[in-house]
């Protein structure tokens, strides 16, 4: 139980929640927006490779066991006293950043599960994508640096 | 399919009209009523228990009643009625069947804690040699997480991926038996996750944790590898249809499972600090 209170363990547990919640979050925004309501992405792309197909049931599967399991998370950090939100919500960015980046790096270009959108200029919807990925992970690390440089006073409940 | 209308619609459809015989209606619910009658006997049983064993031990909470039914309904209406003649020949609806049959009825009945409430119905020797049986070696292996989730997965691939699917059309006994695995599998699985019912051996949460996403994550694999390599005999347009079904609707499934076993996870966790509260600050 002391690894719980003590203050990397405090700081770990609060990043585990938030990098999970962040996965499960963008995992959620890409199956609903872009499957499920503009219909850019496809449900399945002949092209894709087989690794491809289990890189998608991992992580399909994964990411909504993560938001679930990072909020519980999160509930437990809040019953316990040690939630940070800063440090949280920089997991959060940062876990949904570096997802966002494997998807439209990995999983769409190098396995080719499916394209973003299926145009000719293809290229300028997987720069936005990635590069809004990249900025997504560098304003995570900046909120955890401050809230790590702060750590001593930020404490909800101590 | 009443005579009147068999008589106007013959024109356009001879072959059905003339399949059945005259008395079709009547003949028609019997065989229904009679399918019927293990669900509903089953249905009856759960209650008939409930009330026996609450004279002994106190009230059994209602809503796992409700769970039971609940199960047994859906299992029924997989194995029994529209749904069931569809899936003779419509790969979308044996998916919409297998959902029913293979996730939501056997969730249904682990939330209805069917084991607890037979080791309390049952007389106290009788109840013994039964946890005994559940303790054995065979029994253990089969509810290992692993082995569930192989068998529950594995299963469904073995059935969608090798000539079986075709074979279990034509074949009665064929289909009863992967009807049962299918439910059994499940079932087996869904408990070796979320205990409800007394499990002995237990393992750890982010043990089962680790299992649960891969049973879910091989289970979205083979929806979408379906999509794209229809079954033996099964048109392309169904497979896709059948594929998305089992892919987004196992996720339904899928999501209640998670959400119940995150909460279990956190009230045992809170069950724990709670208790070293206890210990650091004893009551004056």
């Amino acid at each position: 139980m002391e690894r719980h209170n003590s203050l990397p363990g405090r700081t770990k547990r609060n990043g585990i929640s938030g990098a999970l919640f962040g996965l499960g979050l963008v995992a959620f925004i890409d199956e609903t927006i872009f499957h499920q309501l503009l219909h850019w992405h496809h449900f399945y792309d002949r092209s894709s490779t087989e690794i491809g197909l289990v890189s998608d049931g991992f992580f399909h599967a994964f990411s909504w066991f993560a938001t679930i399991g990072g909020l519980f998370m999160y509930a437990d950090l809040r019953r316990r006293g040690v939630l940070n939100k800063k440090l949280w919500w920089g997991a959060v960015l940062i876990g949904g950043g570096a997802f966002q980046l494997y998807d439209g790096l990995i999983q769409h270009k190098l396995m080719r599960i499916h394209q973003i959108r299926y145009v000719d200029h293809v290229i300028v919807y997987d720069w936005v994508w990635n590069v809004s990925a990249v900025l997504m992970i560098v304003a995570g690390l900046l909120l955890r640096h401050r809230a790590v440089e702060n750590k001593t006073a930020a404490w909800e409940g101590s | 399919m009443d005579a009147i209308h068999d008589g106007a619609d013959q024109h356009h459809h001879p072959e059905p009209a003339s399949s059945l015989p005259a008395d079709g209606t009547a003949s028609e619910v019997l065989a229904i009523a009679l399918q019927s009658a293990p669900f509903l006997l089953l249905a009856a049983i759960y209650p008939v228990a409930a009330a026996l064993s609450a004279r002994r031990y106190g009230p059994w909470p209602q809503h796992r009643v409700l769970f039971w039914l609940l199960g047994v309904m859906t299992a029924g209406a997989s194995l029994v009625g529209p749904l069931a003649t569809a899936s003779h020949h419509s790969f979308e609806a044996h998916m919409a069947a297998h959902l029913l049959l293979g996730m939501l009825a056997p969730l249904f009945i682990v939330l209805s804690f069917p084991v607890t409430l037979l080791l309390r119905t049952l007389r106290t020797p009788t109840a013994r040699r039964l946890s005994g049986v559940l303790r054995a070696k065979p029994l253990q292996w089969i509810t290992h997480p692993v082995t569930a989730a192989v068998l529950n997965v594995g299963g469904l691939a073995f059935l969608y991926l090798t000539n079986l699917y075709h074979l279990m059309h034509e074949n009665v006994l064929i289909y009863g038996l992967v009807h049962v695995h299918i439910f059994l599998a499940a079932y087996v699985f869904t408990a070796s996750i979320l205990y409800t019912d007394p499990a002995p051996h237990r393992k750890s949460y982010p043990y089962r944790a680790v299992v649960l996403v891969l049973a879910l994550a091989a289970h979205g694999m083979l929806a979408k590898y379906l999509y794209a390599h229809p079954p033996v005999g099964v048109p392309s347009a169904q497979a896709e249809a059948g594929s998305m079904l089992m892919y987004y609707g196992g996720d339904v499934v899928h999501i209640a499972i998670i959400l119940l076993f995150c909460r279990q996870w956190y009230r045992s966790a809170g069950h724990a600090l709670a208790a070293k509260k206890a210990r650091l600050e004893p009551e004056v």
